[in-house]
């Protein structure tokens, strides 16, 4: 049996998307020109949260979209292929300042891919990474702007992001599989 | 829509007869992904990227090979198109050298077309790479029947329950055959009908119903799919001319009259204006003609990267 440890409870992902949103406020004077995506499936609810919580510290509306990566994988040839999701863009990215946002951020891959998806929608003024967990091993040079909770892992260990929109509630658990 | 469930674990799309309703889900849901694609700025996703696709063609034909090529380039795969009337199969090579010789140029993906039943079968027992039907005689035509459910889902909504009437030449087609598995597997009931000597009664033992009169076939049908007569396919007459079969069983003005109002009109082409189909009926509100070609290139770039997927379990996390 897995053992299973608790390392976000739902009081603790509100107040660390909330602290998030205020430091993506912080960063970002023109907020007029911030756009959120979600990275398809992990990132897209926490993208909708982030997108309502900086609606409200900044008084107007904030676009948020969700991208799919997985037309534009580098492991495409290892793995039977991806599920793809809907990616929905109802907004122009060009110009604009993109946060992307992701559930967990391990070896970069996801990232590097959503890098290269968002490419083919327009030239971003600039892009932020924002994620809720960090659990370190990356195997390429990104690095997050944003981040909910460092976690030191073991490579055989799991983060397991649960959210109230998937049913149930908010929790993450580190997973040790012995 | 259902949340897919199925993984693919296919390295060649040779027929929908073995294809399970779950497999065609993913085809769908994978495909409405790449039709976004088609609608962006950017038509063009590095999917394939490195990847030789060879397009080969022995029997001639220009919509499935121009979809299918437009689906590979979109993936960004190199492609190389093949026709028989320029190929050394006229010289005297087997189609097994003819294969053997191109999978020597190190092709991941084989499209092919053929007159001969089974010749896709045929080429997968021994070929590395991916083999894709894209029409093996009047046996089947695998990317036809995912991109007509596909359109009929889209429109629909959904296919499950849904009344379908396949009319026209169905003992010459494969497109026919192909649709008649995979509107099955899906949980439509599907009707067929056109001259008796085109649509024998054998087709009930796969479960559908024949019929010889039109007007009965169409009044309840939701879809209706049309045929075109296949005059390169038929040996001899078999009935006795084209004006005959427009005013038996050609979808007329009159007779679309009394179909029901949101009946959807498809037909896998090319049409045969004033033949099979009413020139206006072609291009009414009804007809989804035109979106099924659209839905071709998006169904043949979910095929192409399904098929070229590796072993394995399908999530990683990144």
């Amino acid at each position: 049996m897995p053992e299973k440890t608790t390392i976000l409870n739902p009081q603790a992902i509100h107040r660390v998307l909330t602290r998030i949103a205020h430091e993506i406020a912080e960063r970002n004077d023109d907020s007029q020109s911030v756009v959120v995506v979600g990275v398809q499936r992990g990132g897209i609810h926490l993208a909708e949260r982030l997108g309502a919580l900086l609606k409200s510290v900044w008084s107007h509306p904030v676009p948020v979209g969700r991208i799919d990566v997985g037309m534009h994988r580098d492991d495409l040839d290892h793995h039977a292929a991806p599920h793809i999701q809907p990616t929905v863009m109802p907004f122009d990215i060009t110009g604009n300042t993109v946060v992307l946002v992701d559930d967990v951020l391990f070896s970069g891959r996801t990232t590097r891919a959503a890098l290269d998806a968002l490419n083919d929608f327009g030239r971003p003024r600039c892009i932020q990474l924002a994620v809720l967990v960090d659990r370190g091993h990356r195997e390429l040079p990104i690095k997050p702007d944003f981040v909910g909770k460092n976690v030191p892992t073991a490579m055989h260990e799991r983060i397991d992001v649960h959210l109230k929109e998937q049913g149930g509630e908010d929790v993450v658990y580190l997973e040790k599989t012995t | 829509m259902s949340t897919v469930a199925a993984a693919w674990n296919r390295k060649h799309l040779l027929d929908i007869e073995s294809l399970t309703a779950e497999e065609s889900h993913l085809v769908h849901a994978t495909a409405r992904a790449f039709k976004a694609v088609g609608e962006r700025p950017i038509k063009k996703v590095p999917a394939l990227r490195g990847k030789t696709v060879i397009n080969l063609f022995i029997e001639p034909s220009t919509r499935t090979r121009i979809s299918f090529e437009l689906a590979a380039m979109r993936l960004t795969a190199d492609v190389i198109n093949f026709t028989a009337e320029a190929s050394s199969l006229k010289k005297g090579e087997t189609l097994r050298d003819t294969a053997r010789n191109l999978e020597a140029l190190n092709a991941d993906i084989i499209i092919i077309r053929h007159s001969a039943t089974g010749a896709p079968h045929f080429l997968s027992r021994f070929l590395r790479g991916s083999v894709v039907n894209a029409g093996d005689g009047a046996h089947e035509h695998p990317t036809q029947a995912l991109l007509d459910t596909f359109t009929i889902r889209e429109k629909k909504g959904h296919i499950e329950g849904l009344k379908v009437t396949i009319l026209g030449d169905i003992l010459y087609s494969r497109v026919a055959r192909s649709n008649i598995w995979a509107l099955l597997k899906l949980g439509a009931s599907v009707t067929l009908c056109g001259p008796s000597t085109l649509v024998p009664r054998v087709f009930e033992q796969l479960g559908c119903r024949v019929t010889y009169d039109v007007d009965e076939a169409i009044v309840e049908a939701d879809v209706i799919n049309l045929l075109r007569i296949q005059h390169e396919r038929q040996r001899q007459t078999m009935f006795p001319s084209i004006g005959e079969y427009t005013h038996l069983f050609g979808l007329t003005k009159a007779r679309f009259a009394r179909t029901k109002p949101d009946v959807l009109i498809m037909h896998p082409g090319p049409i045969n204006r004033g033949v099979e189909i009413n020139s206006e009926v072609a291009d009414c509100e009804s007809s989804a003609i035109l979106e099924q070609v659209t839905n071709g290139l998006a169904v043949r770039m979910a095929v192409l990267f399904l098929v070229n997927g590796g072993k394995g379990p399908q999530e990683i996390s990144g």
